[in-house]
């Protein structure tokens, strides 16, 4: 069956970003790094060796957000100093094609980065087998890596032609992140409890569904107006 | 005229401030429990009230900015959230004042409304530092109104997403005054309400007179040929008037 136009740009979009990646290597290796430095950094500076409950999601979470901060950063820095956007914007694809691309790229960076993150945390720090723990993770890590790509794509686009987009990347992002960090790590909190509790509550994904569903389209309302020029 | 109506703006704005200050200071009751302590209650909350209005106001400016592409609609949503950033510096300090003397602590973490205008704040202290990373202006404007639009929408999600932690030890103001609050404190909390609303809008409005009327005296300097004023191009966070018609 034939994709619609829009599908085979916004993968072809999110195609190129990817082998780009591959090519130079910039985002995926040093936010897998960076992730596990902050994992070491949490063990000296919480004096522990071992976590659980909600101490452990916390921890968690932290980090993947953190981490995520440097693929922000980096997310449109190739379409904005080597003329990307100006060949987009002349080509006839829709505008929002490229933030689905980016929405896209940044989920995969997410989940490539959880492949190597997760198990390191698991070795490293969590007290709870992370058997236990893992089929109820894939929920906040899905919808966590959700709400991280639609923010990350709305406020990489707002701060990669500034002056000084390091800065103001993560600076906008952490406070929009803040609500998707509370609701992922109460989510994953009772997982990790050590011996096993059970129960989730249920509102914590409703609540995250709806903030993602709410950024989303305001991403799609206004990306439009950061591509004018 | 931007002025216009101003000085009857300000006059009625110190009057109903005056009026407020008697009423809190001579005429409500003291609370039972935290006495005098109590009084900061009328300053705290119709400033954190006015705050995040402003907040979402400027962003409803900001999409009519988006729309229309008048940059007056740019000035307005910029002063918005700039006179809210100074009334949100304020419900932070009366904020940490007021959980000091009710719960022995400067900063409650288990109270959601004081957490979640921390991190409005935080947003919206990247504001100014979007504006002045972005060389130009018409630029500058646009990607200022997708801010102010986003950080708008953020703010009443935040509280929302906030109160549902598990703890919390705040008043609900709005939901429980008409059975918590005596006659005498309700009247007088909805004055201080009012009192902070037209001082909010007062000083708005003088700050959009005022840059107007920079913008004006640029304008002139440049036609008298002032060579100083023509190469001062430096960079602002503050919007560009260059475009922008004479009414306010």
């Amino acid at each position: 069956m034939s994709r619609p136009p829009g599908v085979r740009v916004v993968l072809a979009l999110a195609r190129a970003q990817l082998r780009l990646e591959l090519r130079s290597f910039e985002s995926l290796p040093a936010m897998c790094l960076f992730a596990v430095s902050a994992l070491v950094l949490f063990h000296f500076g919480l004096n522990r060796d071992q976590l659980s409950g909600d101490l452990a999601s916390g921890v968690l979470w932290v980090t993947l957000l953190l981490a995520a901060l440097l693929a922000i950063n980096r997310i449109y820095v190739a379409d904005a100093e080597q003329g990307g956007f100006d060949a987009f914007v002349m080509s006839r694809a829709p505008r929002e094609a490229l933030l689905y691309a980016k929405l896209l790229v940044l989920v995969a960076y997410m989940a490539l980065v959880e492949l190597v993150v997760v198990p390191a945390f698991a070795l490293l720090l969590l007290e709870p087998s992370v058997w236990q723990a893992f089929p109820g993770l894939l929920g906040p890590l899905a919808l966590g890596d959700l709400g991280v790509a639609v923010i990350g794509a709305l406020v990489g686009a707002l701060a990669v032609r500034t002056t000084v987009r390091d800065l103001l990347g993560p600076l906008m992002s952490l406070p929009l992140l803040v609500p998707v960090l509370l609701c992922v790590a109460r989510w994953s909190a009772p997982l990790f409890d050590y011996p096993h509790a059970g129960g989730v509550a249920l509102r914590w994904p409703l609540v995250l569904g709806l903030y993602d569903a709410l950024f989303g389209l305001i991403a799609f309302a206004l990306f439009e107006f950061l591509l004018e020029d | 005229m931007y002025s216009k109506g101003l000085r009857a703006l300000s006059l009625l704005t110190a009057g109903v401030v005056g009026l407020t200050l008697a009423a809190v200071f001579y005429w409500a009751p003291n609370d039972a429990y935290l006495g005098f302590l109590q009084k900061i209650f009328y300053l705290h909350v119709p400033l954190a009230i006015m705050s995040l209005a402003g907040f979402v106001v400027a962003g409803v400016m900001a999409a009519a900015h988006l729309r229309t592409r008048d940059p007056r609609w740019d000035v307005r949503s910029y002063v918005a959230i700039h006179i809210s950033l100074i009334f949100g510096v304020g419900v932070l300090i009366s904020g940490s004042i007021w959980a000091k003397g009710a719960w022995g602590h400067w900063w409650v973490w288990q109270e959601p409304t004081l957490v979640s205008f921390l991190l409005v704040m935080l947003l919206y202290a990247t504001y100014q530092p979007l504006r002045f990373a972005i060389d130009d202006p018409e630029r500058q404007a646009r990607y200022a109104s997708v801010f102010a639009i986003t950080a708008g929408v953020f703010v009443p999600m935040c509280f929302a997403i906030v109160r549902l932690s598990p703890a919390y030890v705040h008043p609900r103001t709005l939901s429980n005054i008409s059975g918590n609050l005596p006659g005498r404190m309700q009247v007088v909390f909805y004055l201080a309400l009012v009192a902070m609303a037209l001082l909010w809008v007062t000083l708005w409005r003088f700050e959009i007179t005022a840059k107007h009327v920079a913008a004006e005296m640029r304008r002139v300097r440049r036609m008298l040929g002032d060579q100083a004023e023509e190469s001062a191009s430096r960079r602002s966070a503050a919007p560009s008037l260059t475009h922008a018609g004479s009414a306010s």
